[in-house]
């Protein structure tokens, strides 16, 4: 049984369907890619997931049971965890402190009185941003950021990360080890489900791609079979132009290219 | 019959006067994101202008309209957006609700210092005297003139947002301005016409009522409360919801005035018709869906320094010593005052931790501190246990107003507790449960096992005491585990939501914590003053507050002790100076739009002299000159205020971490 059920959702904004019957599975322990042109509604798609959208139509099912109605913070305490493609880092505290305080939120109140300086220091050491420990977190850059926010969601134990375009903001080779960081967590049992416009990252590491284009869900398979997918190809040559323009100086967005 | 039908006639007049006010609303919000709690307020200003020049001028009536309807009130409304409120709608709702506050306190000091209290005004109604016999009812102009104007104004609107180029582009507004201006729409037109359109329909709907319900500064600025509840119906965006809410409105107002005082024993329902647009509101607020968590990077805020526990705990015990030495010297009646200061400082504490640290804005930290007092007197246990059963009562009365509306965001809460504000004012306040109608309520002081406060002094003091136990306690929840989720939640509630944080008790409990510190402190201004009424608690006095604490900062215990101390004097002044009591306002209102975007306050740049002092002036002069280095360092050491160290600081700009920061972890 998959880990993560996403069943015939439909997301509607006034007249404008950003998400129209999109169905995919999320394997558990798998690392799975969730990728398309800008605008696919890959981003509302986390949100209904995670529960800050409710879908218009569809249904979310996280092992085995229906999540569609559930508040956002009880989908937490079920085990998924996320990040931002536009950062939701908490700007007035330190780097230590976001950490710190998903620890403090996921404890709840028996943990009032836990030090949990440890565990801190081990998130920001696994992710690699130990150096910015204590810099406030709206001076930090992009990637730093990204990666925080990383760190944060892994202090809630997640067994499902989703991650909205992480490596954005990452030099190469900073991308190489996220890479890695990523297999590490998979093969300690955590399920990642990525939006990410990085080809060389998402064909490295994914187990399973689905892609997603006005919303709807062209193709899945292994990054071998997407790779040659002739749908796929056209969906994102078709936007090459736009892509490209849309996304500015996002250093991810040049690679979709190149697929 | 004819009774119901005549009723039904007001009712349709209450609802046609509230479906204009209300369609303003809805237009300017829904354009700016901006939510004008003053429209009530600037309808009250020109229904007051509309009297100036048609009654004392004596203008004809048609000039006196188009002067106050197309000049006046629409440059009053582009002025407003332009000037005073522009790019609020992005703000955190602590800072626009300071500022539009602001605006509302301002008016009603224009008001009150333009057209004095001192004389007698009445509107007359249009065409008075002629009554007009429909089926049996008996008809006013008035109010066939007001129905038939907001079918006008409906039908205006529909064909300006329907039919017209700009009209299009404030629909588009509506959903979204950043992209309005992607695609060349000059979102900074359409805002400033729906402000000056916006402005005029209060000042139309001020006009219509005021003949009605009197040409007064209070009745006509809560009309913002009714408009607010009409709007609601249609989430403030949808104008045919807002007619219908405004006319049901209306008609369950009528109907409540109508029906319900012929009851025997009516006397104890005499504020009931004021609160019904609060009910219905809270009825439509319990039934709104969840509103979505907002996404969207806030920039962390600077926030003021936190001292520690240590610190705190030797500057509180300074404050107290200062407050003993000065309470000696003072005759009786200057305790009084200085008494109420500490209790209003406490009261401020209330809106530290609610505002501050959670940044959730109450409108009626008096009403809490008035349960408090009411609580404290009525039990008659002048002992630390009736103290405890005042903070634990006026905090279930917080819970109570922030359940309701448990689903909503920030905003929403605000105003529900502004008509709450208002609830408590009209109805329980002077009911026979509480302080009753222009009758005091008596209070025995305080006492403790032991020790005596018959005398004034030693019950300052003790004052003193309370607050300083008050700001401790504020100051450890800030720098502990709550204190740190507060601040992630005010940066970001979609992250807090989504590590798992159920932002909506936390709200509840934070409202809750808030309440019981201003039933604490409204307790204590009871024990002191032995008679305590009413008026001490109205409504209005919370939007001062809230001004105040938006000049001096919210954000800090400094802030707080100021604020007390100006909360106690502004009454003080005014009553001094009769001639300039609408000036004070003005001037107060004026300071909070200018401060209020900081909600560090002025208390802020006092941190700021010593930092400058010790990192900037301390070094310059060392350099200049070798012998002053160790007069300068004891200037520094002995010149700061008590939360002023920066290497104290946790959360500092410059992010330094010393040994007192890695010592709290």
């Amino acid at each position: 049984m998959p880990l993560l059920h996403v069943d015939d959702v439909v997301v509607q904004f006034g007249g404008v369907t950003a998400v129209n019957h999109a169905s995919f599975e999320v394997e558990a322990g798998s690392i799975t890619g969730l990728i398309g042109p800008n605008g696919a509604g890959k981003t509302t798609c986390f949100n209904v997931i995670t529960g800050l959208q409710t879908p218009t139509a569809g249904h979310i099912v996280l092992d085995g049971k229906d999540i569609t109605r559930m508040p956002v913070h009880r989908r937490s305490k079920r085990g998924i965890g996320r990040t931002f493609q536009r950062l939701e880092a908490f700007g007035s505290l330190t780097v230590s402190d976001n950490v710190r305080v998903a620890l403090d939120i996921h404890d709840g109140i028996p943990g009032l009185f836990r030090s949990a300086v440890n565990d801190v220091d081990a998130l920001l050491e696994l992710v690699g941003i130990s150096d910015y420990a204590n810099e406030r977190a709206d001076s930090i850059p992009t990637g730093t950021a990204r990666l925080l926010e990383l760190a944060r969601s892994l202090a809630t134990d997640p067994q499902l990360l989703l991650l909205d375009e992480p490596s954005s903001g990452l030099d190469e080779s900073e991308t190489g080890a996220f890479g890695a960081l990523l297999k590490q967590l998979a093969a300690e049992g955590r399920t990642v489900l990525m939006v990410e416009h990085d080809m060389d990252l998402v064909m490295g590491v994914c187990d399973t791609i689905h892609v997603l284009d006005f919303g709807s869900i062209i193709a899945q398979g292994t990054p071998a079979e997407i790779r040659i997918n002739p749908v796929v190809q056209k969906a994102y040559l078709g936007y090459a132009d736009e892509a490209d323009h849309d996304a500015g100086h996002d250093a991810g967005d040049t690679k979709v290219l190149a697929l | 019959m004819s009774a119901f039908l005549s009723y039904t006639v007001i009712g349709l007049f209450t609802g046609a006067a509230y479906a204009i006010a209300a369609s303003g609303l809805v237009l300017t919000y829904s354009t700016t994101r901006v939510f004008n709690i003053a429209h009530g307020a600037v309808g009250m200003v020109f229904a007051f202008l509309y009297w100036d020049f048609s009654q004392r001028q004596g203008m004809p009536v048609w000039l006196s309209l188009v002067l106050v309807l197309l000049v006046v009130a629409p440059l009053t409304g582009v002025f407003i957006q332009r000037v005073l409120t522009r790019g609020l709608g992005n703000a955190p709702v602590g800072v626009s609700l300071v500022v539009t506050v602001a605006i509302l306190v301002g008016m009603i000091g224009v008001a009150t210092q333009v057209w004095k209290q001192d004389t007698a005004r009445s509107l007359p109604q249009f065409y008075q005297g002629h009554l007009i016999h429909l089926g049996g009812v008996i008809v006013t102009p008035q109010q066939i003139i007001t129905i038939v104007i907001s079918v006008i104004v409906a039908g205006a609107l529909y064909v300006l947002l329907a039919r017209t180029r700009i009209g299009t582009a404030m629909r588009a507004s509506v959903d979204n301005a950043e992209l309005l201006s992607l695609y060349g729409g000059r979102a900074d037109v359409v805002a400033a016409l729906a402000w000056a359109v916006g402005t005029s329909l209060a000042a139309l709907a001020g006009i219509l009522l005021a003949p009605v319900i009197g040409l007064q500064y209070y009745d006509l600025t809560l009309l913002v409360i009714s408009a607010y509840a009409a709007a609601m119906l249609g989430k403030l965006t949808s104008l045919p919801m807002t007619y219908i809410g405004a006319m049901a409105l209306g008609l369950a107002q009528s109907y409540v005035i109508g029906y319900l005082q012929d009851i025997p024993g009516h006397d104890k329902l005499g504020g009931l018709p004021a609160v019904v647009p609060t009910v219905f509101l809270f009825a439509i607020l319990v039934l709104l869906p969840q509103a979505p968590l907002r996404i969207g990077q806030v920039k962390g805020i600077i926030s003021a320094p936190v001292p520690t526990i240590t610190r705190s705990m030797v500057c509180g015990a300074l404050l107290i010593v200062a407050v003993a030495l000065m309470a000696s010297g003072m005759a009786n009646s200057t305790l009084l005052n200085f008494g109420a200061a500490i209790s209003f400082a406490i009261l401020m504490l209330s809106l530290v931790l609610l505002t501050g640290y959670g940044g959730y804005v109450s409108l009626a930290q008096f009403a809490f501190a008035g349960v408090g007092a009411v609580i404290y007197a009525r039990a008659d246990q002048p002992n630390l246990f009736g103290l405890v059963l005042a903070i634990l009562g006026a905090a279930a009365v917080g819970a109570i107003v922030a359940i309701p509306v448990l689903r909503l965001t920030g905003l929403y809460l605000a105003l529900a507790t502004l008509a709450f504000g208002q609830l408590m004012d009209k109805l329980v306040f002077t009911s026979s449960l509480a302080f009753q109608f222009n009758n005091p309520l008596t209070a025995k002081r305080l006492s403790l096992p032991g020790m005596n406060f018959k005398d004034q002094g030693n019950y300052t003091i003790l004052m003193a005491v309370f607050f300083v136990l008050t700001a401790i306690v504020v100051v450890a929840i800030r720098r502990g585990r709550l204190g740190r989720i507060l601040i992630a939640v005010r940066d970001s509630q979609a992250a807090a939501g989504t590590l798992g944080l159920d932002l909506r008790w936390l709200r509840v409990g934070l409202f809750a914590g808030s309440a019981g510190i201003a039933g604490l402190s409204g307790a204590l201004l009871a024990g002191m003053r032995l008679t305590i009424d009413a008026s001490t608690f109205q409504f209005f006095n919370s939007l001062v507050l809230l001004l105040i604490a938006g000049v001096w900062g919210v954000t800090s215990v400094t802030g707080a002790a100021i604020g007390g101390f100006f909360m106690m004097y502004l009454p003080v002044a005014q009553s001094n100076h009769p001639n300039i009591a609408g000036l004070l306002f003005m001037l107060l209102a004026a300071g909070a739009i200018v401060l209020g975007r900081n909600p560090n306050g002025l208390s802020y740049v006092m941190f700021l002299i010593p930092r400058f002092v010790t990192d900037s002036l301390y070094p310059a002069l060392a350099d200049r000159y070798p012998g002053m280095a160790l007069r300068a360092r004891a200037v520094g050491v002995v010149g700061e205020p008590d939360e002023a160290i920066g290497s104290d600081a946790d959360d500092h700009s410059e992010g330094k971490v010393d040994s007192d920061a890695v010592a709290s972890r």
